[in-house]
């Protein structure tokens, strides 16, 4: 048969690379973490407040023009930078950046004095604005976001697994959001609420992978009766290695595809997921599962509680 | 063997082409559109039909039909905006006074589909472009106008019963009654109790007098801020009504808030200031007794108030209001039949044209004014700390000498431009805001960037199937065609339950449908995979298929129930377009255990299941 060939599992020795596997997963959390200190987020509007307004030009448009019809009107200090093409600019102003009448009607006054120094039309694409109140609450609610469903994982896993299985595949999401926004951080890519998003979707998707795997270290726990919990663990790895490898593709083709045609707003979003889907599936072999092994995972532990059905189990 | 009873493979037959149905409106174009809705007190009926008819026949404009639906709109629908545009111009000439419209778009559907009430997609702001807003309640003000208002009463009922006091006052939160004696104020202790059973009392003594403090109970504070809400969402719901914006929507947010949709809407500008207008009428006396250079030196007489009118002119008027803005029922913009200028025409409501007439029949001769307020609203940064600040314009708009008593209805000139005219009416007509608000937030989509991300999206969708339909064909040959067409499949289920619920469909709803395309295939690679490690450990083909569907289960339940429950606090937590992404993610991952479980089982028994095959082509 064609598939005699790649018959036996591979036998790699994942686990015997977990020392130096947890060296390089502990140097690049450091290195995250001091980031996210020192450097901080690039937040986006919807968590620091103010006012977005991207038009698109006729011609293509210096940004010198720009900033000089805004100085016109009145406007000193908004961020000017071209978006996606050279006729589309985005401008960006700061909350409390006008003193009178309400910040919702500032977009309105910069769009008309864009207008009036332009020479051709200017259509206006976009116009968001946060005020400095709904920002702050934006925050709140995305810290709350991810720390529930986390909690909510933990208890799902220690349900269906068993409590050393949770804590693993906790540690392996916290591992996996503190390296991506560690790269948010990092590299200073504006960090806004479709990028939250995708936070939490990393932390479904990372879960997926290990969940694969726990799932059959403890089919495997119950079937083999030879073979050291390790050799066991090994063993599991090897057998899904295949089914992590696909699926990650798959699903990296697609982000890739969203990356590059789904257009500006939508490129942090996949992006963060193009590096959840990578950390995470390294972190389901490397920090879920070795965090597993670190707290002394018992081959009696994941025994079904009546005896009589493992044993019908291990029937040859 | 491996085979679905028959009435299994009947009912996944069944769900897919109920699914198709489903999905099938999405394939059929956007007309453009006009939606006509009655004017008050009228009503669309058939003969509004043929009235449209023959307006847009009259006109020339050319239109595909025009129809009535069940919920008592009228749609015209057209084959090209300008045409759509045109049509609009000709029915607001001809048919203003009955009739406002709306530019829309609605997909032309065959009548049996509209008959079997099927709908597509409901497009969110960010794809067919509109403005969203959210608006803050300022429930500080409503409680201090409450309480405005207890003073007022208190003072009538002491001045009634006869019972002496000082002063009534407002004092923050607090309402402060001051008698010179503790007898008086045992007397109105015992009064105010019994009256004002919304206000909690307690006494005090403060430098030799007597004092009742009064605060609003607890309960009386929440329906007040309840009412206040709720009011400002009927205002609202009529200002945007009458602004002529189709499917506009309005919903209250928690406690305080109210986000406004409106798609389709394109100058955000204007809408922004109908909305957070507070602009209101009031009618007063002139005070003719006193002097008005004495007021503007300090010595304003007791009962009047000190007024300025446009020019900044003081005028000095009565402290009592003849009627406000909330006694108005009706108001129109036109302009003055001598005079020509811009002027609004009034109704009022049943008490208000008695208190009007009442007034004007005791000072025939007098001047009366109308006073125009306006609250707005800043805000600004202290200290890093946003603080509110709001001031409250009121300005005389015009003088005029009662000639002879008038109720009901009546007219004020005095106004700046027909086009001011024209949004005063509006406002007075919606009602006023029972608490000022103010926008916290804008997110406005122009059309054509609402389109570009349709486009975008759709082409990653498409792009980003095409290349996992070839990787799995490549990778599992026959099974992996399999999983290409369930693939597909669970896209039109995707799309098929999205219509159904008509669930907002947004951008990063594309991205989550994208996504569950890359992880909808993980169902059946786990089951390919484990296939494939049956044949190796020698199992018989049938026999590895089984195994395979048989062992996976527990684990793809496993992962997709951890998946959901991101996706079920990404909808609790998120907002507008996030909750979009948590929506398609949601619908995509249980579809997909549909159709890549059972549906994936089905074909592989119908091309295996039968025959004794030798190899699987895996």
């Amino acid at each position: 048969m064609r598939n005699k060939a790649m018959a036996k599992t591979l036998n790699i020795d994942f686990m015997g690379m977990r020392r130096a596997a947890a060296i390089v997963s502990g140097a690049v959390l450091v290195i995250a973490l001091l980031s996210m200190l020192l450097r901080g987020f690039d937040f986006g509007l919807d968590f620091t407040g103010g006012t977005v307004i991207e038009v698109g030009y006729e011609t293509p448009t210096e940004l010198a023009e720009v900033t000089g019809a805004l100085e016109a009107g009145g406007f000193v200090g908004a961020t000017v930078q071209h978006f996606g093409s050279r006729q589309d600019v985005l401008i960006r102003l700061a909350p409390g950046s006008d003193d009178e009448g309400t910040s919702a009607q500032l977009s309105d006054r910069v769009f008309q004095a864009l207008s009036a120094a332009a020479a051709g039309e200017v259509d206006l694409r976009r116009v968001e604005f946060v005020g400095p109140q709904v920002g702050e609450e934006l925050r709140e609610q995305g810290g709350l976001a991810v720390l529930f469903s986390l909690i909510g994982i933990l208890i799902y896993v220690a349900l269906r697994f068993e409590w050393r299985f949770a804590v693993g595949s906790v540690v392996a999401l916290v591992h996996d959001v503190i390296v991506v926004l560690g790269v948010f951080s990092l590299f200073q890519i504006s960090f806004d609420l479709t990028v939250l998003a995708a936070v939490l979707a990393v932390i479904g998707y990372s879960l997926n992978d290990t969940i694969v795997v726990f799932d059959r270290v403890r089919e495997n726990f119950r079937k083999m009766r030879k073979g050291t919990v390790t050799e066991i663990i090994n063993a599991s790895i090897g057998q899904t290695l295949s089914r992590t490898v696909v699926t990650s593709c798959t699903t990296l083709l697609v982000l890739v595809a969203l990356y590059m045609l789904g257009g500006e707003v939508i490129s942090g979003f996949s992006l963060a997921l193009i590096i959840g889907v990578v950390v995470g599936t390294y972190s389901s072999i490397y920090v879920a599962t070795a965090a597993v092994v670190w707290m002394g995972l018992n081959k009696t532990d994941l025994l079904p509680p009546e005896k009589e059905g493992a044993g019908a189990e291990v029937r040859p | 063997m491996n085979r679905y009873p028959l009435w299994k493979n009947l009912l996944i037959l069944g769900v897919v082409l109920l699914g198709l149905l489903l999905a099938m409106p999405n394939l059929f174009s956007q007309d453009p559109s006009i939606e006509i809705t009655a004017a008050r007190g009228a009503e669309v009926t058939e003969t509004s039909v043929d009235e449209v008819r023959a307006v847009l026949d009259n006109a020339g404009v050319p239109y595909k039909d025009v129809e009535l639906s069940e919920d008592g709109r009228l749609l015209a629908r057209f084959a090209l905006s300008g045409e759509q545009l045109a049509g609009q111009e000709a029915i607001e000439r001809t048919l203003a006074e009955q009739y406002r419209t709306a530019l829309t778009l609605s997909a032309d559907l065959p009548g049996w589909m509209r008959a079997l009430g099927l709908n597509p997609m409901s497009l969110g702001l960010d794809l067919r472009g509109g403005i969203h807003v959210v608006i803050d309640v300022d429930m500080e003000s409503a409680l201090d106008q409450a309480l405005e208002r207890y003073v007022g009463d208190i003072r009538a009922q002491l001045r009634e019963h006869k019972v002496r006091y000082l002063t009534v006052l407002r004092d923050g939160g607090e309402i402060l009654v001051k008698f010179k004696d503790e007898e008086a104020r045992a007397a109105a202790d015992k009064l105010l109790g019994r009256e004002f059973r919304a206000l909690a009392l307690s006494s005090a003594e403060q430098g030799g007098t007597y004092l009742i403090r009064a605060v609003l109970q607890p309960a009386e504070q929440e329906q007040i801020k309840d009412f206040a809400l709720k009011q400002n969402i009927t205002t609202l719901r009529n200002r945007v009504n009458a602004l002529g914006v189709a499917e506009p929507s309005i919903a209250r947010q928690g406690e305080r808030r109210i986000v406004v949709q409106l798609p389709g809407a394109q100058d955000p500008g204007r809408l922004k200031e109908i909305l957070g207008a507070t602009a209101t009428l009031e009618y007063r006396l002139v005070d003719t007794e006193h002097s008005v250079a004495d007021a503007v030196s300090g010595r304003v007489p007791v009962g009047s108030r000190l007024y300025r009118d446009r020019d900044g002119v003081p005028i000095l008027l009565k402290r009592r209001v003849i009627v406000t803005g909330d006694q108005i029922t009706d108001a129109s913009a036109g302009f003055d039949g001598q005079s020509g200028s811009p002027a609004v025409f009034v109704n009022l409501d049943g008490q208000g044209a008695r208190r009007m007439r009442d007034v004007t029949t005791e000072n025939v001769g007098k001047p009366m004014a109308v006073v125009f307020i306006e609250n707005r609203t800043t805000t600004e940064m202290v200290d890093g700390e946003p603080v509110k600040r709001t001031h409250k314009v009121e300005e005389v708009i015009s003088v005029a000498t009662i000639r002879e008593p008038f109720g009901r209805r009546f007219q004020t000139t005095g106004l700046d431009s027909s086009e001011e005219a024209h949004n005063t009416a509006l406002l007075l007509r919606s009602g006023a805001l029972a608490a000022p608000i103010q926008i916290v937030e804008e997110r406005t989509i122009g059309p054509s960037l609402g389109q570009d991300n349709i486009d975008q999206g759709f082409r990653s969708v498409m792009i980003g199937l095409g290349l996992v339909a070839l990787f799995m064909a490549l990778y599992y040959r026959v099974f992996g065609l399999v999983a290409d067409l369930v693939l597909v499949v669970n896209l039109v289920m995707i799309v098929a339950v999205l219509s159904l619920l008509q669930a907002t469909l947004t951008l990063p709803g594309i991205a989550g449908i994208v996504l569950t395309v890359g992880m909808a295939v993980d169902a059946n690679v786990l089951i390919f995979e484990r296939i494939r490690e049956e044949i190796r450990n020698g199992s018989t083909p049938q026999a590895s298929i089984r195994a395979g569907y048989d062992k996976a289960l527990s684990t793809i339940v496993d992962a997709n129930v951890t998946t959901l429950i991101a996706a079920v606090v990404l909808f609790s937590f998120g907002t507008g377009p996030v909750k979009g992404f948590a929506v398609t993610l949601f619908i995509g991952i249980v579809t997909s255990m549909f159709t890549a479980i059972l549906g994936s089982r089905a074909m592989i028994n119908l091309i295996y299941g039968r025959r004794n095959v030798k190899k699987l082509a895996i």
